[in-house]
C-alpha cells in the first residue's frame, strides 16, 4: 500500500542525497517525492510517497528518524489530508478537437495554458484520483507529453 | 589571536580530550599535522589509512572513549573506507578526520579529489563537508557528540584545504545543541512492566548480551539481574566479556557459529530477552525457526533495530543501564523463582594438539585475568569466540558486523595505545595476518609488546570449509602454495619469532611470550582440514547444529 510520509529535515546541502542515498540502499520504493523550503527557511519540508506494507513503512520511518538531518516524520496516509498533484499534458488537437477538449477540461476546471497548431497544452491541479481521470479522458486525443510533479499533502485544520 | 582552521581543529580535538590520533599525511592536511606537531595530542604515524582506522577503533573498543584518525584527500580517504564501515557496523565511535581539495576545486575532479562524505554516507552516523572555517569549533564538538551518544558510531569531518588555512579566531563550542537528534534514553513505563511481568512468569528465561551492554556499561546490572532471576546467559560476539564467562549461568555464543548449549537453551527457552543486540543473521540463523517458543524482549538505544530482523513482544528503547536498574529495583521485591531449563546439548571435547581450540585453552590458563584479545576474521575467531572465555568488558575486539580481515594487528596497535599496562595478543590467520601485516611497522617502531600469534593452516581455512559445506569439497582459490618464513618476517621488524613444532612445546612458548615485554610473532602450525564446529548451515534454525568429529 502507498504511505504517504511529511517529512521536516534540515535545509542543508546534501540532505536530499542522505534521504535518497537511504531509499535506494535499503530498497524502498519511492513512488513519488517533493521538496521545498518550509515557513522556516532553515527546514524544509519533504512529502514522500512510498510503496510498502506496514513493515517496511515501519523501517522506513525508522531508518529516516535514525539521520541526524531529520526532525520529525509523520505518516499522514491515514489522516485527514488535502492531496495536491500538479499535470502538464500536451495533447493532439486539432481544430475541432480543440473545442471539445476545452468543454472536457471545464469539467475538471483545468486550463488550457497554450495552444498550438496541432495541439494543446492542459494544466491541472488535483489529487491523484483526478489527475488520473483527467489523463484517462485526454487518451482518446492522443497524449504527446505528460509531465508530473509530486504529491504534496498538508493535514486539514481541526473542524 | 587569530589562528589558523588547522589550528583550530587541533585545540577543539584536545578540548575532546583526544590524546592519541591515528594518521597518515598528504597535501590535503599538511596544515592539520603542522598544527599536530605544536599540540598536546600524540601523532601516530600508521603505515596504511585503514590501519589508522582500525587502531582509533580499537583504541576506542579498549578504552571506551572516541577514537580519532587523520588522512589526506582522495586515496587517503578512500583507504579509510573499510575502516570506517567495520566502525560503523560495530557500533565503534570514531571520529575521521580527512583533507579536501580547496572549496573552489570541489567538484571539478581536481587532483586527489574524492566526494569521500558521499561514499561515507552509508557507513557513518554523519559526515560534515566543512565550507567554513567559523563553524569548525562547533562542528568537532557536534561530531564528538554525535559519534559518542545514542548509539556510537563514526563521524566524518572532510576539511578543503582553504579551510585549514584560513584565518579567525578559536572560540569553545560550549554547549551542543541538534534540533534534530535527540536520542531516547529512558525506557517506555509500560514496556519496562511488560518486561517485568513476562520475566517473572517465566520458567526458563534466557538473557542475551549484546555489544550494546559492553557500550553502556551495564555488565554489572546485567549479573545483578541474573542473580535475581536464576536465568541462564548468552552473548553475540559482541557482547563477549560484558558477562563474566566462567559464571556457571554463562552457556556461551549464540549464533551459528555458537556454542551448542547457548543455541538449544535459546531454542527452548520461554523468554528472551536481548540487551543491546540486532538480531543479525549470523546469531539468529533463520528468524523464522529462531527462539520459537519464546516471548522476546529486546531492550536497544537504537529504534530501528527494534523488529528489523526478528519481531518481537516487548520493545525497548532506551539507555541499556538506566532499564535494567528500574527492572532490578521492581524484580528484587519478591517476583522472581527457582527456574530451570532443560535441554540435551552436547560438549566439544577438546584434544591435545596442534589446533586452535588447545592452544587457546594453554593460553587462558597462562595468561592475566585482564588480557585483551584482538582477532582477525576466519576460522581462528570463531573457534576464539567459541573457546576463550572473556570475562570482562573490553577484552575481545574482534571485527563482528563486517567482519574485516586485518583487522587484528591494527586494533592491537590501537588497544596497546589505549592500555599500556595490559597484555595484548592477536589471534590471527595466515590469510588475515598478510592483509594486516603494514601496522606490524608501526608496533615495531613503537616497541609495543603486542603479541601475534598466527595459526598457520596454509589455506584461507574459513572459506576452505564454506567450500567443504556448500561446494561439494571443491577447494578453489583458498590455497597458499608458496611457505612463507614468518620467523624472518619477525626478524625483520625486530620481534621475538617462535616457531611452534609441537604440542608439548606450547605452554613453554607462550609464557615466555607472555613474560618477555617485547613484541613477538608466534606461528603455530594447524591441520587445514580442521573444521570449526558445530555450526548451523544457512537455512537452518539454531537447534540444527551440525557437529564435526576432531
Ligand atoms: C577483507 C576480507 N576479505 C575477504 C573475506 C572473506 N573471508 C572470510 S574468512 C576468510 C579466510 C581467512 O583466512 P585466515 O585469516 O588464514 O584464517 P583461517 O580461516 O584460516 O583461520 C576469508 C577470505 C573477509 N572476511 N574479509
Amino acid at each position: 500500500m502507498k504511505h504517504t510520509l511529511a517529512v521536516l529535515v534540515e535545509n542543508h546541502p546534501g540532505v536530499l542525497s542522505r534521504v535518497s542515498g537511504l531509499f535506494a540502499r535499503r530498497g524502498y520504493n519511492i513512488t513519488s517525492l517533493v521538496v521545498s523550503e518550509t515557513e522556516d527557511s532553515s527546514i524544509s519540508r519533504m512529502t514522500i510517497v512510498v510503496d510498502g506494507d506496514e513493515r517496511i513503512i515501519e523501517q522506513v520511518t525508522k531508518q529516516l528518524n535514525k539521520l541526524i538531518d531529520v526532525i520529525k516524520v509523520n505518516d499522514v496516509t491515514n489522516e485527514d489530508t488535502v492531496n495536491r498533484q500538479l499535470l502538464l499534458v500536451r495533447v493532439n488537437a486539432d481544430n475541432s478537437a480543440k473545442g471539445e477538449i476545452a468543454q472536457l477540461m471545464d469539467i475538471f476546471r483545468a486550463r488550457i495554458v497554450d495552444i498550438g497548431r496541432k495541439s494543446l497544452i492542459v494544466e491541472a491541479t488535483g489529487d491523484e484520483e483526478k489527475i488520473q481521470a483527467i489523463i484517462r479522458s485526454l487518451q482518446p486525443f492522443g497524449i504527446q507529453e505528460i509531465v508530473k510533479a509530486g504529491i504534496i499533502s498538508m493535514v486539514r485544520g481541526p473542524k | 589571536m587569530h589562528i589558523n582552521g588547522a589550528q583550530i581543529l587541533v585545540k577543539a580535538l584536545e578540548d575532546q580530550g583526544v590524546e592519541i590520533i591515528f594518521g597518515y599525511p598528504g597535501g590535503a592536511v599538511l596544515e592539520i599535522f603542522d598544527a599536530l606537531r605544536e599540540s598536546s595530542i600524540c601523532q601516530i604515524l600508521v603505515r596504511h589509512e585503514q590501519g589508522g582506522a582500525h587502531a582509533a577503533s580499537g583504541y576506542a573498543r579498549a578504552l571506551g572513549k572516541t577514537g580519532v584518525c587523520v588522512a589526506t584527500s582522495g586515496p587517503g580517504a578512500t583507504n579509510l573506507v573499510t575502516g570506517i564501515a567495520t566502525a560503523y557496523m560495530d557500533s565503534v565511535p570514531l571520529v575521521v578526520i580527512t583533507g579536501q581539495v580547496p572549496k573552489a576545486m570541489v567538484g571539478t575532479d581536481a587532483f586527489q579529489e574524492v566526494d569521500i562524505t558521499g561514499i561515507a554516507s552509508p557507513i557513518t552516523k554523519y559526515s560534515y563537508l566543512v565550507q567554513d572555517v567559523k563553524d569548525l569549533s562547533r562542528i568537532v564538538a557536534e561530531a564528538f557528540y554525535i559519534a559518542e551518544s545514542g548509539r556510537p558510531g563514526p563521524v566524518l569531518i572532510d576539511i578543503p584545504r582553504d579551510v585549514s588555512l584560513a584565518m579567525e579566531y578559536y572560540k569553545p563550542c560550549e554547549k551542543v545543541d541538534i534540533r534534530s537528534y535527540k536520542p531516547n534514553l529512558k525506557g517506555h513505563p509500560t514496556m519496562i512492566k511488560n518486561a517485568i511481568r513476562l520475566l517473572s512468569e517465566a520458567d526458563s528465561p534466557v538473557i542475551c548480551t549484546g555489544g550494546g551492554v559492553i557500550n553502556a556499561g551495564a555488565s554489572l546490572e546485567v549479573k545483578k539481574l541474573v542473580e535475581i532471576t536464576g536465568a541462564k546467559v548468552v552473548s553475540t560476539l559482541m557482547g563477549l566479556g560484558s558477562f563474566p564467562g566462567n559464571d556457571p549461568a554463562f552457556l556461551g555464543m549464540l549464533g551459528t557459529y555458537g556454542n551448542h548449549a547457548a543455541n538449544m537453551a535459546v531454542q527452548n527457552c520461554d523468554y528472551f530477552l536481548a540487551l543491546g543486540m540486532r538480531f543479525d543473521d549470523r546469531v539468529v540463523g533463520n528468524p523464522e525457526k529462531f527462539a520459537p517458543k519464546a516471548k522476546i524482549i529486546h531492550i536497544d538505544i537504537d529504534p530501528a533495530e527494534i523488529c528489523k530482523n526478528v519481531s518481537v513482544d516487548v520493545p525497548i528503547v532506551g539507555d541499556l543501564k538506566n532499564i535494567l536498574k528500574e527492572m532490578i529495583q521492581h524484580l528484587s521485591e519478591g517476583t522472581s523463582k527457582p527456574r530451570s531449563i532443560n535441554y540435551p546439548h552436547h560438549n566439544v571435547k577438546i584434544e591435545e594438539g596442534l589446533n586452535v581450540p588447545w592452544v587457546l585453552r594453554s593460553l587462558k590458563r597462562l595468561a592475566p585475568q585482564d588480557l585483551i584479545i584482538t582477532t582477525d576474521v576466519g576460522q581462528h575467531q570463531m573457534w576464539t569466540v567459541q573457546h576463550y572465555p572473556f570475562n570482562r568488558p573490553r577484552t575481545l575486539i574482534s571485527s563482528g558486523g563486517l567482519g574485516t580481515m586485518g583487522y587484528g594487528i591494527p586494533a592491537a596497535l590501537g588497544a596497546q595505545l589505549a592500555q599500556p599496562d595490559k597484555t595484548v595478543v592477536v589471534i590471527t590467520g595466515d590469510g588475515s595476518f598478510q592483509m594486516g601485516m603494514p601496522e606490524l611497522g608501526t608496533i615495531a617502531e613503537l616497541d609495543l609488546p603486542i603479541k601475534i600469534i598466527i595459526f598457520n593452516n596454509q589455506v584461507l581455512g574459513m572459506v576452505r570449509q564454506l567450500q567443504h559445506h556448500y561446494c561439494g569439497k571443491r577447494y578453489a582459490g583458498v590455497n597458499f602454495k608458496k611457505t612463507l618464513d614468518f620467523m624472518y618476517l619477525a626478524k625483520a621488524y625486530g620481534a621475538e619469532g617462535f616457531r611452534i613444532e609441537n604440542a608439548q612445546e606450547v605452554p613453554e612458548v607462550l609464557k615466555e611470550a607472555l613474560g618477555n615485554n617485547k613484541f613477538t610473532i608466534i606461528e603455530c602450525p594447524i591441520n587445514p582440514e580442521d573444521l570449526v564446529s558445530p555450526i548451523v548451515l544457512a537455512g537452518d534454525g539454531l537447534e540444527k547444529m551440525f557437529i564435526f568429529p576432531g
